[in-house]
């Protein structure tokens, strides 16, 4: 069976098409996309809020997007556990909806940062990671606020439940300051709800998809969760 | 109605990358004795009636709700009197 994937459109969204491409063009599933006007989607299994500069970023980044109309719906499918992948704008949109705990601040080197990176996987049994088997994976990250800030009780509270997804990371797996592109705390990259069903990353796994790219490991993300829905 | 002013200021923990990039100007220019620069935002807005009350309800709400971020941010707000 064919997961059907939602993409929310916000004005200002940008990666919209490039998620719609790499689940319909390039996996093969169906997507379809959602305008944030919407009061309400049928038939979808999984919805991604894609990433971009929604509302031009202003006053801080997704927070006017989490009182676009179509969230309340998003938040009411969250509820009802389906699955939500907020990619880069989508992740702070998660945040400022606070459907997932902190928030992002300004990358500590105060520059726009556009280059693949490693990502160690830290928890494989999540229905977005289920498909990974090695310790690393190598995904894009474009964006200027990825940097990643929460009070030491709550990253301490992530750790324990292992809601921490994705850490930068060197090749091998090697977290350190080295290797944190933005200055987020304990190197996170990705984080999901207690529940499980709901994750926010900074890095653009519909961008590492297509083989012309020669890059794929994106694929296994979107293929994580069409595996969790139909098993 | 009443004009309502809110300034939004980072906690003093969290990091201000902007007010970083300022100063290191400021030290360029040969302002040597500046330190301690912190960048927040300055927001003003009416707010249509004459119930102060209300006015205070609704600039606190605003204020928590959208215009700050309670996670890293504290906001200070003012009220006056016009017309």
């Amino acid at each position: 069976m064919k997961p059907t994937f939602g993409i929310v459109t916000f004005p200002g969204s940008n990666c919209d098409y490039d998620a719609y491409y790499a689940v319909k063009k390039v996996l093969d599933y169906d997507a379809q996309f959602i305008w944030h006007k919407e009061k309400s989607f049928n038939g979808i299994d999984a919805i991604i809020l894609p990433g971009g500069f929604s509302y031009g970023d202003y006053l801080r980044t997704g927070a006017i997007a989490k009182f676009s109309p179509i969230m309340e719906y998003v938040i009411d499918f969250a509820e009802k556990g389906g699955i939500i992948l907020g990619i880069c704008n989508g992740f702070q949109i998660l945040l400022e909806s606070g459907l997932l705990p902190g928030t992002m601040q300004v990358n500590e080197s105060l520059k726009f940062v556009c280059k693949d990176i490693y990502l160690k996987v830290e928890n494989k049994d999540t229905p977005f990671t289920n498909k990974i088997e090695s310790d690393t994976i190598k995904i894009p990250i474009k964006h200027g606020e990825g940097n990643y800030y929460a009070d030491v009780k709550t990253v301490t509270e992530l750790e324990k439940n292992g809601q921490i997804v994705f850490r930068y990371a060197s090749k091998n797996g090697k977290v350190s300051n080295q290797f944190n592109p933005n200055g987020s705390i304990s190197n996170i990259a990705g984080i999901m709800n207690n529940r499980k069903n709901i994750m926010g990353l900074m890095p653009h796994p519909e961008n590492a998809c297509d083989p012309v790219l020669r890059k794929t490991d994106g694929q296994l993300i979107f293929k994580s969760i069409a595996q969790s829905l139909f098993n | 109605m009443f004009k309502a002013t809110v300034i939004i200021k980072r906690r003093p923990k969290i990091l201000d990358p902007q007010g970083k990039a300022a100063e290191q100007g400021a030290k360029l220019l040969g302002f040597n004795n500046v330190s301690g620069t912190r960048i927040g935002k300055f927001i003003e807005f009416n707010i249509d009636t004459n119930d102060e009350k209300a006015a205070e309800k609704e600039v606190k709400e605003y204020s928590e709700k959208l215009l700050s971020n309670p996670i890293m941010e504290d906001f200070e707000y003012s009220l006056e009197k016009v017309k």
